[in-house]
């Protein structure tokens, strides 16, 4: 079988949506921080998809490919800034889970 | 020197002396004073050239552009500041220029000790500049732009003493009453430009005996009239003049009696040749005219503040002037001719009013004085070759003009102003004698007046001059130079004594007669008539007039505000802020998860409503 841009969509968009319901759904900070990332490389599965099977000239269009560098060290610092607050976080209220961190409310 | 450029400099010296004193030579106020009033004299001086000087016909005219508006039907519009000499503007010049300089040399003895000194002359000097503009104007929107100088700086200087409530007041009140008549004159400007197609005063000359619609260009004469009307102080809107009384005594002979007040007859003149074939307009304002000459007149009887009576007389020869700017015939020079001679007495009269004032101690009741005749000599002899020239005694310069003015009232056959005038020229002796009378004769009434001493000489030096003019400015060794009127000659005069110098001969006799039976030797005024006093109750009825229209305005914006404006404007922009809030907050539900929900939910929403 032949692998063509449909079966890459398929795949990242399970990703995303994998990733979106963890994010919605599941209560510890770090899983719902993993699941964002999961996101994110389902959005960058998606551009090299797209660059790869986008041909001018017999040549990928390399557009997504840096596109996707630029969002792996985006992500990274996200990384880094996002633990950093969940440290912060849990040494304030010693809890990763989001429903009980919920006292910024009307 | 070319004369176009002498004009210029005549018109902005003052100017330049008044932003100089303004800017910073009023820490030295003496220093200020001497520089104003070197540049009157060096006006002065100039204007003597001017008028002297023959301007040679292909002169070339320096004029600059003002404002420029491009479009409209009539293709460009642009406003030019230009400059016209003619016989009328030059010998106005001169009128303006001695007057202003025999003030200022007055005002350096008068004011020596006033803590106002060095505003006081950039204010007189500033008034000089704005005078000069109308004066020298060659169009309607630069002389309204002086004209609404002049009214800057007479606010200025009425209000000098503006600590004083009644200065502040009167200032503003004048100010106020002139708005109302140029907004008159703004009308009467723009519909002569609609009719005639042009401002500048040549212009309008030669196309306005082309203009098809009269009633129009009538309504338009008396909308100009507006403007003589609050300036020279006219019925309905004369009530400023006797309160601007409250500023220093020469600004009132400079500003108040002499100059700016006789713009309004300076700029009937100047459109006089509209006048000529605008019928109603003509009606409209020598009926106005000879009202004001009247009602004034008979206001002044019963004053006794000294500088009060010379204000409603100098409203009752406003109106004279005005009156034969209407008459047609000879009538619009007659009334130039009268301004020209009352420009002088009427200066005396004040200038000795300010001698007196200053003398007893800033006293300003008659009643408060008397007997100084003896104790101020000069001052009660040049008062009394003042008051002569007013009431019109034979020889004197108010005579010949007085007369040439109902003479040409009845040649013309217009009956009102004749008899109004006529009447006038009973009560003027009248109520100027009792004045000379109860202020200079009998005993003094009040300490003050009792060590009242001479004035100095650089106060009776104008007085003097000034009074030489008074008895001598009809005669043509004087008239001529200034060029005030060429057939005002006393031979003219002397040709036919007929009704007229008969009828004002008895009315200077009966006048001064039945002032002296009444007042010789009095202490009180022997008769009361309140209505004269209390000047016909025209300022109540007005202050009652404002106060019932601002009672109506204000409790009308009051229902405006409370029914209207609070809960459109006010309540309503709350409620839907408040509303919004309520309704937003439920979101605020405190999960994080939540919240990631809503965004994706929106997300997608929009995505869907704006791409799909």
């Amino acid at each position: 079988m032949e692998l063509t841009l449909n079966h890459f969509l398929f795949v990242s968009g399970i990703l995303f949506a994998i990733g979106l319901s963890g994010v919605l759904l599941r209560r510890n900070l770090i899983v719902i921080f993993m699941c964002l990332e999961l996101m994110l490389a389902a959005a960058n599965l998606t551009l090299v998809a797209f660059s790869r099977f986008n041909l001018q000239d017999g040549q990928p269009d390399y557009d997504g490919h840096v596109l996707l560098f630029f969002i792996i060290t985006v992500a990274a610092a996200e990384v880094a800034v996002g633990l950093a607050i969940i440290v912060a976080l849990f040494r304030n209220r010693e809890t990763t889970d989001v429903t009980k961190i919920n006292s910024m409310k009307f | 020197m070319d004369l176009y450029t002498l004009a210029w400099a005549i018109l902005l010296l003052p100017l330049l002396v008044a932003a100089a004193i303004l800017l910073g030579l009023k820490r030295w106020s003496g220093l200020s004073s001497l520089v104003s009033t070197g540049s009157a004299l060096f006006t002065l001086v100039m204007s003597i050239i001017l008028a002297a000087g023959e301007l040679a016909p292909d002169a070339e005219k320096l004029s600059f552009p003002w404002l420029m508006l491009d479009g409209g039907n009539k293709g460009d519009f642009t406003v030019n500041i230009g400059l016209s000499l003619d016989k009328l503007s030059t010998g106005m010049m001169l009128i303006v220029t001695l007057v202003g300089f025999l003030v200022h040399l007055f005002s350096l003895a008068y004011m020596k000790d006033d803590r106002g000194k060095a505003r006081y002359f950039a204010g007189l000097s500033l008034f000089m500049f704005s005078m000069t503009g109308i004066v020298l104007a060659d169009n309607f929107v630069m002389m309204f732009i002086f004209w609404e100088l002049v009214g800057v700086s007479s606010f200025i200087l009425i209000g000098h003493w503006y600590d004083k409530e009644s200065a502040a007041d009167a200032a503003k009140k004048a100010f106020l009453t002139n708005r109302i008549g140029d907004f008159g004159f703004m009308i009467g400007i723009l519909l002569v430009w609609v009719l005639t197609g042009s401002i500048y005063f040549e212009e309008i000359k030669e196309a306005v005996g082309g203009v098809a619609n009269l009633t129009l260009l009538n309504i338009a004469m008396i909308c100009v009239f507006c403007g003589a009307i609050g300036k020279s102080a006219q019925l309905p809107l004369h009530v400023w003049l006797p309160d601007a009384m409250e500023g220093p005594t020469p600004v009132s002979a400079l500003i108040h009696a002499a100059t700016m007040v006789a713009a309004g007859v300076f700029m009937l003149a100047r459109v006089s040749f509209i006048i000529d074939i605008t019928e109603l307009a003509a009606q409209v304002i020598y009926t106005i005219g000879a009202v004001t000459a009247l009602v004034a007149a008979l206001m002044a009887l019963q004053q006794n503040d000294i500088k009060r009576i010379l204000a409603y007389s100098t409203l009752s020869q406003l109106g004279y002037m005005v009156m034969a700017q209407g008459i047609g015939g000879e009538g619009s020079a007659a009334g130039m001719f009268h301004l020209y001679t009352h420009a002088f007495f009427k200066a005396l009269l004040f200038l000795g009013a300010g001698a007196v004032i200053y003398a007893c101690h800033h006293r300003q009741d008659i009643w408060d004085m008397g007997g100084l005749r003896k104790k101020m000599p000069i001052t009660f002899w040049t008062f009394a070759i003042g008051t002569a020239a007013l009431i019109a005694v034979p020889f004197t310069s108010g005579f010949w003009s007085k007369e040439v003015i109902l003479e040409t009232a009845l040649h013309e056959g217009k009956m009102l102003p004749y008899v109004c005038g006529m009447i006038v020229a009973f009560l003027t002796p009248f109520y100027m004698t009792r004045l000379v009378i109860v202020a200079f004769t009998g005993k003094s009434r009040t300490e003050d007046s009792d060590h009242a001493k001479e004035v100095g000489p650089i106060m009776w030096i104008p007085l003097v001059i000034l009074a030489f003019m008074a008895i001598f400015s009809a005669y043509s060794f004087i008239a001529g130079p200034f060029r005030a009127m060429d057939q005002a000659d006393p031979g003219h005069l002397f040709g036919h004594i007929g009704l007229t110098a008969i009828l004002s001969l008895v009315g200077l006799i009966v006048g001064v007669g039945a002032a002296v039976f009444l007042y010789k030797g009095k202490d009180k005024d022997p008769i009361s008539i309140p209505i004269f006093r209390d000047k016909f109750y025209i300022d109540e009825i007005y202050t009652g007039l404002i106060r019932v229209c601002q009672d109506a305005v204000a409790s009308f914006l009051d229902i405006a505000d409370r029914f209207i404006v609070d809960p459109l404007v006010v309540r309503a922009p709350a409620m839907g802020a408040l509303m919004a809030g309520s309704f937003l907050r439920v979101f605020q539900i405190g999960n994080v998860q939540a919240y990631a929900f809503m965004f994706g939910a929106a997300i997608i929403a929009l995505i869907f409503f704006l791409i799909l």
